[in-house]
């Protein structure tokens, strides 16, 4: 972990934060890479804003460190950082115009005039805003606003951009459209992001590499596919995607007593008429449409599967033949084998 | 059955309007009336009963206010005297009521609550043993010991108003300016400051109007070496004809009717309301 430290991008190494007595960042270590996005992906209150927040220097670690391209950061406060941050509901400045939002941070770094509304206006025709710019916050809706704020982070063309639940306050709709929005903004632009999350389709859709965090630590960091397809712990497993899980061990495609515990994904379970190798009798006994794909509960032996299923749907009380075609087999809650 | 509900709600909010009319015309009568009967008086030759009209008009009653050195004086220390205490109020109380709106929730009610606390106490007991303190330090009778005396009377408004206005900021509006880029004392200026402002303008217009209508702790503390306009009214209405009292009342009245029209121009609409709400 430690030489890791001459990098570029973002590492934290070791990081701890106590708040209220209680350890609420628990020796945290990361490093992302210059250019990457990465997500921190984890349930409410597992500590990924102040995580974030020790990477904005609004937070300073009781112990470990933060270097940014090779720079140790761990003291600097967050003026002094080259970090920009979006806050979660977006902490535009009511009293100023949309164009002065965006100006601020230039106008503290003492940039002439003509270059104060040259990066302004770039700024805002990324964001795609130049009409709002005489604008005040209070006037414009809530998707615009989160994109000031987003153009209030890009002008200062930062190393590092973060973003705190930048989607939660929008609507379903426009939640979609604006992950793609940034996610394209950081392609093109190239600029290393941490954007934290708690909603998981989120996090697989928009990041190059995803953090799930549990309380205070990071239990898995790796690319969203690999995220499903190799959970190292039953906690991943659980939080990504869904799963049957089933308590056992797991011998040729069978689940047999044991102290185990078999996580299997809906769409690995296959439900056919005919018996193929590894499958073995089974009966439909519940089936819920879910729109594009059905929720199909299979009974096998004594143990009840859960199956996505989108063509040939079967119907209640069918009989026929069930197949797992991949199980994540965990002994004390770490993945030990797929099988 | 739904119509008539409606209709009901309708009548009721007829019947709400009509007696807000008159309860607001009552008032009107109740607070112009008197400031009509002094606005002519200020302005009559001469108007007895039972005269419906006065004599005639003329300047006489203000060019004998503007003569008399003892009025003019009494002016001019009113004039000095107020602004120094709400310059002196802002220095001291402005940062305790940053400090309260900054506190937790707990912390700033038993501040604020302490304030008012203090403040509802009967002024004349305070002033009494404050007489007793200004002999000992030789401040009776000078223009500091009527500084301070009018100070306390400020202490209430320019640190509830204010601590109101700065907790109700939030934090990450000063967060995301230090992120920008901005000090400490920047972000203060630029973010916090600006937006405690509306609160802040109107402390400022309460405490000039507490400091200039002071008169029983002036009074105690000034006479007979230094008198304010409130404390010289004492003395006038004995001594001159009533017209000379209502050209001093309509001086008296000037400073808040410009004050209240100044500050309505720049804290526009809810921003005033805004300034009082304790959070
Ligand atoms: N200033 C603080 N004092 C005490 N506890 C805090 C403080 N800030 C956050 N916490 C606690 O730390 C935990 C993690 O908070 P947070 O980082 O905001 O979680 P998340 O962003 O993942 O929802 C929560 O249980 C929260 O109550
Ligand atoms: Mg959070």
């Amino acid at each position: 972990m430690t030489d890791s430290t001459t990098g570029e991008g973002l590492i934290l190494n070791g990081l701890t934060k106590i708040l209220g007595g209680r350890v609420i960042i628990d020796n945290l270590h990361l490093a992302v890479k210059k250019g990457e996005m990465v997500s921190l992906l984890g349930p409410s209150g597992c500590g990924k804003t102040t995580t974030l927040r020790m990477i904005a220097g609004f937070l300073i670690p009781d112990s470990g460190n933060i270097t940014l391209n090779g720079n140790d950061v761990t003291l600097l406060g967050p003026e002094k950082r080259p970090s920009a941050m979006v806050f979660q509901n977006y902490a535009l400045w009511p009293h100023m115009t949309v164009f002065k939002n965006v100006a601020y941070p230039l106008k503290v770094r003492k940039l002439s005039k003509e270059e104060i509304v040259r990066r302004v206006h770039e700024a805002l025709e990324v964001v795609n805003l130049m009409h709002h710019k005489d604008s005040r916050p209070g006037q414009i809706s809530g998707g615009e606003q989160q994109r000031v704020a987003l153009a209030r982070a890009l002008v200062q063309e930062p190393d590092i951009l973060l973003l705190d639940e930048p989607l939660s306050n929008l609507d379903a709709k426009l939640r979609v459209k604006v992950r793609e929005d940034i996610r394209n903004l950081q392609r093109r632009l190239g600029i290393t992001t941490v954007i934290v999350t708690h909603d998981q389709d989120e996090a697989l859709s928009i990041s190059d590499r995803i953090a799930v965090m549990n309380s205070g630590r990071i239990e898995q960091f790796s690319t969203p596919q690999e995220l499903y397809d190799r959970p190292e712990t039953e906690y991943v497993a659980n939080f990504i995607g869904s799963l049957n899980r089933i308590e056992g061990d797991y011998q040729g495609g069978k689940v047999i007593p044991g102290t185990g515990v078999i996580g299997i994904r809906p769409e690995d379970v296959l439900f056919t008429q005919e018996q193929t190798t590894g499958s073995y009798p089974a009966t439909v006994t519940l089936v819920v449409p879910r729109g594009h794909f059905s929720e199909v509960y299979i009974k096998r032996d004594d143990v009840e599967l859960r199956a996505f299923i989108s063509v040939d749907v079967p119907k209640i009380g069918d009989q026929g033949f069930a197949r797992v075609a991949k199980a994540l087999i965990y002994q004390d809650s770490k993945l030990v084998r797929v099988d | 059955m739904a119509k008539r509900v409606k209709a009901r709600a309708k009548t009721s909010s007829l019947g709400t309007k009509i007696f807000l009319y008159v309860f607001m015309f009552a008032m009107a009568i109740f607070i112009l009336g008197p400031l009509l009967w002094l606005g002519v008086h200020a302005f009559a030759s001469n108007w007895t009963y039972p005269n419906l009209y006065p004599d005639g008009w003329s300047f006489h009653w203000w060019s004998k206010v503007f003569d008399d050195s003892a009025l003019k004086t009494a002016i001019r220390n009113s004039l000095i005297i107020s602004p120094i205490v709400v310059v002196a109020s802002m220095i001291i109380c402005l940062p305790a009521a940053y400090a309260a709106g900054r506190m937790n929730y707990a912390g700033r009610k038993t501040f604020l609550i302490g304030m008012f606390a203090a403040n509802s106490f009967p002024k004349i007991g305070l002033f009494a043993s404050i007489a007793t303190l200004y002999y000992a330090l030789n401040l009776m009778g000078t223009f500091v010991g009527i500084v301070i005396i009018q100070l306390l009377g400020t202490i209430i408004y320019m640190t509830w108003i204010p601590a109101a206005a700065f907790a109700a900021i939030p934090r990450n509006l000063e967060e995301a300016a230090r992120d920008a880029g901005a000090s400490k004392l920047r972000v203060f200026r630029t973010i916090t400051l600006r937006l405690a402002m509306p609160g802040i303008l109107v402390a400022v217009v309460m405490s000039f109007l507490a400091s200039f209508d002071e008169a029983q702790g002036s009074y105690l503390v000034g006479a007979p070496q230094i008198f304010t306009m409130p404390t010289e009214m004492y003395s006038l209405v004995q001594n001159y004809p009533i017209q000379v009292a209502a050209v001093f009342s309509l001086l008296l009245a000037f400073p808040s009717v410009i004050l209240i029209s100044l500050a309505r121009k720049h804290i526009i609409g809810g921003q005033l309301a805004e300034g009082f709400q304790i959070k």
